[in-house]
């Protein structure tokens, strides 16, 4: 196994040198290049800007700048800000706490709520409950989030004053856990509904399929009451798509949720890339990118792990 | 026992020896609008403890339908159609509620299944597989459960049963599934043992070894056994009695040897004429029975078999036959059978 790991690992620097060879590309071909907006400022003469192209090194050849960026990346060191000449990866490592709060419950909600569902909707095929679960998921997959968001804000927030329409805390009440838990509760909502529907899906096509296996026959002719059935024999089965939906699902985890983030106020990596992309901050947009890809590669080695140890035909290699 | 069975009068001994397993009249009448397909219609039979009882007929004559609807294993929307009357030990298994009939699978009347490639739990290893009904149904502990899963699998002539209970189906072969499946099915000793073609996905050699190592449990542990195939050699080799089915219904049963010697019924006589036999070289034409099992709308009202029949008479179309006795033991489902 650890063999396999380090083989993954290995394989992993290509795949993340492509990804930093096309995101470095896309960036610079990008209309108005990284220094547009200083060019908007009329405090900001000619001169200035050449002085800063130098200081960022803008004004070396492309690919000077990128195996300068690319070794850094490798070696710890994400590039700086060009607003504040902040490292990059402090700036990134200062916005996860938020995402990773946010994501965690919103994802723990919606696969506890969505895999009951699901199962329920298998057990109970074509009746009443499935058809409103499978209605219900359908109509929170068309929909789009920033819709539900909206509505969330309005009815909660505005007209039944139950709950704050954004940010994370009060003024003045940071580090009030309470604060944050209601500021917490909306967001969560409208991101746990989508990821609701999602694993409701997938959960009960998963369960539908190992239910008809001939061994769930098996399993009923010995004896084998439902709830036993369910948990010991249909549940190590129809696990193995579930845990490959969760390692695609765990880089979200770490990069956050754009819409929400940004409806919600919340300080969170989702909104860091939003704000970055408004202000051109090419530093921070590939390192997200590369942080992303990151756990991407992660999510899915772990997954391929946990496949391989809850079934004994799958050979790590 | 012994007693009645010293008496000259022989239904004296027949009525001491009242059936273990008796099925009465059972039925599954599918609708398929605009038709209702008559799958099952009208079965009934007996088997006795310790006996064989072999369910013969080809492929769509309910053989298999029949055992599901024994351990009440169809699915919903089946589940609620069977008809009729299955009598197990006294207690009616078509009138008990999901969990009483649950107590009763594994325990008392078991199954083993035609595909051993898929009927085991793939992410379980065999030991635990087996020893799943002993905890559920005698309260053995894990520990206790483990042994006897270990004992059974010898007993089932598994080289190194220590080593194949740790390990998980897909490193056995098909003849070591099945051997596991009838591990697993006769591990709480069942009084019936219900096998659905247990030999049909397996190696012509492995085949009579399973069919062995039935025979052989049955002498050790007295199961009746309810064999379904669609291979008469099977039956010959293992059964003591046989019913032929055909279209959902049984034309006939009779001991093996009166079957086998002296058929009544034309499809019976059919089937056994289609054996290919060895010492005729060369093979002339092998002989089949002429025409196509009826589907589910176009089942004549009378005898289902008539339009494929040599020896139909102008009454076949009329009525379906009763399965009426003819000789002792011997039943026949037809309004003009054939003699000797």
């Amino acid at each position: 196994m650890i063999g396999f790991v380090a083989w993954r690992l290995l394989q992993a620097i290509p795949l993340l040198i492509g990804v930093s060879l096309i995101g470095f590309g896309l960036m610079h071909l990008a209309p108005g290049g990284p220094l547009a907006v200083y060019t908007l400022n009329p405090t900001i003469q000619a001169q200035d800007i050449e002085r800063i192209k130098i200081i960022f090194g803008l004004d070396q050849p492309v690919h000077v700048q990128y195996v300068k960026w690319a070794t850094g990346i490798f070696s710890g060191n994400w590039g700086y800000t060009f607003f504040g000449g902040r490292p990059v990866l402090d700036v990134i490592l200062e916005r996860l706490p938020a995402t990773l709060l946010l994501m965690g419950s919103a994802l723990s909600v919606a696969i506890v709520l969505g895999l009951s569902i699901g199962v329920l909707g298998a057990v109970k095929r074509y009746s009443v409950f499935d058809v409103l679960a499978t209605t219900g998921a359908l109509f929170a997959l068309s929909f789009p989030t920033f819709w539900f968001g909206l509505m969330a804000i309005f009815v909660f927030a505005i007209e039944l004053r139950w709950l704050p329409s954004g940010g994370m805390w009060e003024l003045g009440e940071e580090g009030n856990i309470l604060s944050l838990l209601r500021h917490l509760v909306l967001p969560t909502m409208v991101l746990a509904l989508v990821i609701t529907a999602t694993w409701s899906r997938y959960s009960r096509s998963a369960f539908l399929e190992v239910m008809q296996q001939d061994f769930m026959r098996t399993a009923r002719a010995k004896g084998v009451p439902p709830a036993a059935r369910l948990m010991r024999h249909a549940f190590p089965n129809a696990a193995k798509p579930l845990i490959a939906l969760l390692g695609v699902e765990l880089p979200f985890l770490f990069s956050g949720a754009l819409v929400t983030e940004t409806i919600f106020g919340w300080p969170g990596m989702g909104r860091l890339f939003v704000d970055a992309l408004n202000m051109k901050e090419y530093p921070i947009l590939m390192g997200m990118m590369m942080f992303t890809a990151i756990f991407v590669i992660i999510g899915n080695l772990l997954a391929d792990l946990a496949i391989a140890a809850i079934d004994p035909r799958v050979r790590l290699r | 026992m012994s007693a009645a069975a010293s008496l000259p009068d022989e239904t004296g001994a027949a009525a001491a020896e009242a059936p273990l397993l008796s099925v009465r009249d059972l039925t599954l009448h599918i609708p398929v609008p605009p038709h209702v397909l008559r799958a099952v219609d009208g079965v009934s039979f007996d088997l006795r403890r310790g006996e064989t009882l072999g369910l013969v007929g080809e492929s769509g004559s309910g053989k298999t339908l029949t055992a599901l609807m024994l351990m009440r294993l169809l699915e919903p929307p089946l589940a609620a159609l069977p008809r009729g009357e299955v009598r197990l030990d006294g207690a009616d298994l078509m009138t008990l509620d999901e969990k009483r009939m649950s107590a009763l699978r594994g325990r008392t009347i078991s199954m083993v299944f035609q595909e051993p490639m898929t009927s085991l739990n793939p992410v379980m290893t065999v030991g635990r597989q087996i020893a799943e009904p002993l905890v559920r149904h005698l309260g053995l502990s894990s520990r206790e459960a483990a042994a006897r899963a270990e004992e059974m699998l010898r007993l089932v002539h598994i080289p190194d049963p220590a080593r194949v209970a740790r390990a998980y189906p897909h490193l056995l072969s098909g003849g070591m599934r099945q051997r596991a499946m009838i591990a697993i099915a006769l591990a709480c000793r069942p009084a019936v043992l219900v096998a659905d073609e247990p030999t049909t996905a397996l190696d012509v050699t492995v085949q009579a070894q399973i069919l062995e190592l039935l025979a052989e449990l049955q002498r050790e542990m007295g199961s009746a056994i309810l064999l379904i195939t669609h291979d008469l050699a099977v039956i010959a080799e293992t059964a003591h009695r046989v019913a032929v089915m055909y279209a959902g219904r049984i034309v006939e049963e009779a001991p093996v040897a009166a079957l086998f010697a002296a058929p009544r019924h034309p499809y019976t006589r059919g089937l056994l004429a289609s054996i290919p036999k060895i010492e005729r070289v060369p093979a002339p034409t092998l002989p089949e029975i002429p025409g196509m099992v009826p589907g589910a709308g176009d089942r004549p009202r009378g005898c289902a078999f008539m339009p494929r029949c040599a020896r139909a008479v102008s009454g076949c179309a009329a009525e379906p036959p009763p399965l009426a006795e003819t000789d002792r033991g011997h039943r026949v489902a037809c309004w003009n059978p054939a003699h000797g």
